[in-house]
C-alpha cells in the first residue's frame, strides 16, 4: 500500500444490542491489518453512526447486528447517510442476519453482509478488495 | 494420602509409560502439536493418581451437602430432586410469550425463566426512539405492570419459580412480580425466583447498563436489603459468568471474575449494615456449560470450593447456607453454529452433561435455531427433551458427583482453583473489581482470550465442525421463528391506551416520592413497588434513575 493512505473504518454497533465480541474482534482484525479504524463502542443511534462516519471522514462503515434489528438500522444509517449527502460512504454489515434478509438488504444498498463463521482474514480481503480511500 | 512405598513403586511405572509414550509416538506422531482445552489449558496425555497424590480427602472434596461442597450443595443431590429445568423464553408481546410459557409446562418444564426484549433490558418503552426496530425482538415488551399481568395469566406464581434474566431494571421487574402475586392473592413472602441484577458483569461483558457503577451497586444493595426483611425466598442477584464467558474468555476467567463480582456485592451489603448470615444463602450463580467436556465439570467443582472458602473465611459466615454456591446453568450459545444447525442439538446435550456432571440447581438447554433466532416451538421442544432424556433416560443422576476421585478431574479443579485465585488475588490488589473494570482490566483479559480463540479457529488449531472442517456445501433448511413486526406498532398502542387509562396523579406523586429516595439514602424498593403498581412505566422509574444518578457510556475499547 505504499504511497496509498491508508483505508479508514468505522466500526458500528447501532441500537441497543449489547453482543460486541464479534465487532470488537473485527475492529482489532483491521487494526492489525494495517488499517484506521474507528470503533463507536455499544448502543449508538443511527444518527450518531453517521455523524461520527462525517466527522471522522472514514472510507467505510462496518455494521455490527445480533439482536434481530439489522433491517430497521442498517436501512436507516443509509437513509440518513443520503440526507447528509455522504451516501458516498459504503456501508457494509455482520452478525446474524438471516438468509432471507440479505438479498433485500443488498438491494437497498448494504454492500456485503457476514454471517457467522466468516473467517476475520476474508472480511479484511473483502474491504482491501472492494473499497478504496475516497477523494 | 497414599503410601509412600507403593507411590515410588507407581511412579517408576508412571515413568517407564511416559518412555513407551515417547517411543510409540516418536513412530507415530501425535494427532497435534499441542493438545488444549478449548480455554487453551493444556491436556497431558495421562493423569496417574501422582498427579493427586498430596490430595486430602476431606480438604479438597468433604461430602455432598457438606463444606467445602466440592461434590454438590445438596446431600441428596438429584436423587432427591433433579434439576430445575428452566427454559429461557420470551418473544414479541406478553400474550406471545405467555402463550409458550404454559406450552412449556404442559410438556414438563419446572420452571419459568422470563427473556426480555433489548428496550426493556436498558430501561425503555416501546415507544422511545431507541427502541425503534427492537420491540420483542429479542425477548418480551414489558412496559409496565399491565403487560406482566398478561405475562403471567393462568399461572399461579406460589407454585411455580420464575427467573428473571434482567439487570439494570431488575428491581422494576421484581416490583411488577411482587404487584402481580398480589393481585393473585399470593403474599410476597410466598414467591420464589431469581432477578439476574448483576451489574458488575455488564460493565465487563453483556454490556445492558444504564446508571454508572456505584449507582448501579445501590440498587443492587437496596433489592438484597428490601428482599432479605420481605421476600425471603427470592434469589436477590444471579452472580453470572454466562455472558463473561460467551465475550470470549476462558474458563478460568470465567470463574475468577464471576467470583470476584459476588465478593464486591457481599462486600457492598455488609458496607450497608447487613448482616452476611441474612442475606447470602439468597445469592445465586450463573454459569455457562462450554463445550471443552471436562474443563467444565472442573469449573463447577472448583466454583463451589473457592466460594465456600471465601465465605466462611473471608467474610465469616457461620451459616452453613450462606457457605453455599447454588448455580444455574446455560449451555454454551456461543458454541451454536449457523452452519448444519442440527449438530447444536447434539453440542448442547454434551453441555447439558456437564452442567449435570457438575451438580447444577437448574438448566436451561438452548436450541438448535438459537444462533439464527429466538427458538422455535419445535426446537425448544427439542432442546428440553433433552434435559428429560438426560435425567430419566441415562442413568447419569443416579449417583451423585461420579466424576470424583478421577485423577484428571481432581487435577484439573485443582488447577483452575489455583488459577482462578490468582485472578481473585491480582483483582485485590488493584482495590477490587470496581477499580479493575474502571481500568478496563477484565474487560482487556476477555478481548485477548476471544481475539486468541478466532485467530486458533480461523487457523484450524481448534476444529469447529461443519465451519472450519467437514463444511458441507449442501444446507438443510431449518424453521425460523420470525416476531412480527405489528408487535411494535400494538405495544406502543397499548402503551398509549394505558397511559390515557390510568391515574396520572397518582403516578407523578408515586415517582416524586421515588426521586426523593433516590435523592437521599432510603431504600428505593418500595417506591419503586408504589410506582408499579400506580401503572407507572419502566422508562418513566428508569427515567428518574438516569436524571439522579447519570448515565454509563461504553468506553469502546477494542
Amino acid at each position: 500500500m505504499a504511497g496509498k493512505r491508508k483505508i479508514r473504518i468505522l466500526v458500528a454497533k447501532p441500537g441497543l444490542d449489547g453482543h460486541d465480541r464479534g465487532a470488537k474482534i473485527i475492529a482489532r482484525g483491521f487494526r492489525d491489518a494495517g488499517f484506521e479504524v474507528i470503533y463507536t463502542g455499544l448502543h449508538q443511534s443511527p444518527e450518531q453512526i453517521v455523524e461520527a462516519a462525517i466527522q471522522e471522514d472514514v472510507d467505510v462503515i462496518g455494521l455490527s447486528s445480533l439482536a434481530g434489528a439489522h433491517n430497521h438500522l442498517f436501512r436507516e444509517v443509509l437513509r440518513l447517510l443520503k440526507e447528509r449527502g455522504a451516501e458516498d460512504i459504503p456501508v457494509f454489515g455482520g452478525g446474524i442476519i438471516p438468509d432471507e434478509d440479505i438479498p433485500k438488504l443488498k438491494a437497498d444498498g448494504i454492500r456485503e453482509i457476514f454471517t457467522p463463521g466468516t473467517k476475520v482474514e476474508d472480511v479484511v480481503k473483502w474491504v482491501e478488495e472492494n473499497i478504496h480511500p475516497r477523494g | 494420602m497414599w503410601d509412600k512405598k507403593k507411590l515410588e513403586a507407581l511412579r517408576k511405572e508412571a515413568a517407564a509409560w511416559r518412555e513407551d509414550y515417547r517411543a510409540a509416538t516418536a513412530k507415530h506422531p501425535e494427532r497435534m502439536a499441542r493438545f488444549s482445552t478449548v480455554s487453551d489449558q493444556e491436556v497431558d496425555a495421562l493423569y496417574t493418581l501422582d498427579d493427586i497424590a498430596d490430595f486430602d480427602y476431606e480438604e479438597k472434596l468433604g461430602f455432598p451437602g457438606k463444606y467445602p461442597y466440592t461434590r454438590g450443595v445438596h446431600s441428596s443431590m438429584y436423587r432427591g430432586r433433579l434439576w430445575t429445568m428452566r427454559m429461557f423464553s420470551g418473544l414479541g408481546s406478553a400474550r406471545d410469550t405467555n402463550r409458550r410459557f404454559h406450552y412449556l409446562l404442559k410438556h414438563g418444564e419446572t420452571g419459568l425463566s422470563i427473556a426480555f426484549d433489548m428496550p426493556t433490558l436498558m430501561g425503555y418503552d416501546s415507544d422511545h426512539p431507541m427502541s425503534r426496530g427492537e420491540v420483542g425482538k429479542c425477548g418480551v415488551a414489558i412496559d409496565s405492570l399491565a403487560d406482566m399481568e398478561v405475562l403471567f395469566d393462568g399461572i399461579p406464581l406460589d407454585k411455580v419459580t420464575t427467573s428473571m434474566t434482567i439487570n439494570p431494571p431488575a428491581s422494576i421487574m421484581l416490583a411488577m412480580y411482587i404487584a402481580v402475586a398480589e393481585k393473585q392473592g399470593v403474599r410476597r413472602d410466598q414467591i420464589g425466583g431469581t432477578i439476574q441484577n448483576d451489574m458488575l458483569k455488564e460493565f465487563i461483558a453483556q454490556k445492558t447498563f444504564m446508571l454508572p457503577p456505584k449507582p448501579s451497586l445501590r440498587l443492587i444493595v437496596d433489592t438484597i436489603e428490601f428482599c432479605t426483611k420481605e421476600v425471603p425466598r427470592w434469589n436477590t442477584i444471579s452472580i453470572s459468568g454466562y455472558h463473561i464467558r460467551e465475550a470470549g474468555s476462558t474458563a478460568v476467567q470465567e470463574l475468577a471474575f464471576t467470583l470476584a463480582d459476588g465478593i464486591a456485592y457481599v462486600q457492598a451489603a455488609i458496607d450497608r449494615g447487613l448482616n452476611v448470615d441474612d442475606f447470602a444463602p439468597r445469592l445465586s450463580f450463573f454459569f455457562n456449560a462450554h463445550i471443552d467436556f471436562f474443563e467444565e465439570i472442573a469449573k463447577y467443582r472448583a466454583a463451589r470450593r473457592i466460594w465456600s472458602r471465601v465465605m466462611r473465611e473471608r467474610f465469616k459466615a457461620k451459616n452453613p447456607r450462606s457457605w453455599m454456591l447454588r448455580f444455574h446453568t446455560q449451555t454454551a450459545g456461543c458454541s451454536l453454529t449457523a452452519q448444519q444447525p442440527y449438530n447444536n442439538v447434539v453440542r448442547t446435550a454434551y453441555e447439558a452433561l456437564s452442567a449435570v456432571l457438575g451438580g447444577t440447581q437448574s438448566l436451561h438447554t438452548n436450541s438448535l435455531d438459537e444462533v439464527l433466532a429466538l427458538p422455535s416451538e419445535h426446537a425448544v421442544t427439542i432442546a428440553l427433551r433433552t434435559q428429560q432424556i438426560l435425567a430419566e433416560e441415562t442413568g447419569v443422576p443416579n449417583t451423585i458427583d461420579p466424576l470424583a476421585g478421577s485423577y484428571f478431574v481432581e487435577a484439573l479443579t485443582d488447577r483452575m482453583e489455583a488459577q482462578a485465585m490468582e485472578y481473585i488475588n491480582k483483582i485485590d490488589e488493584m482495590g477490587g473489581i470496581l477499580e479493575a473494570i474502571e481500568r478496563g482490566y477484565p474487560q482487556g483479559e476477555i478481548a485477548n482470550a476471544a481475539y486468541d480463540y478466532q485467530k486458533q479457529v480461523d487457523e484450524g488449531l481448534k476444529t469447529i465442525v461443519g465451519v472450519n472442517k467437514y463444511v458441507s456445501d449442501v444446507e438443510t433448511p431449518i424453521e425460523i421463528l420470525k416476531i412480527d413486526e405489528t408487535v411494535e406498532a400494538e405495544q406502543i398502542e397499548r402503551l398509549k391506551a394505558l397511559k390515557q387509562s390510568r391515574d396520572n396523579d397518582a403516578v407523578k406523586k408515586a415517582l416524586d416520592g421515588l426521586r426523593g429516595a433516590a435523592e437521599g439514602d432510603e431504600n428505593m424498593m418500595p417506591h419503586i413497588i408504589n410506582v408499579v403498581k400506580a401503572y407507572g412505566t419502566e422508562q418513566e422509574i428508569c427515567d428518574v434513575f438516569r436524571e439522579v444518578f447519570g448515565t454509563y457510556r461504553d468506553p469502546g475499547m477494542f
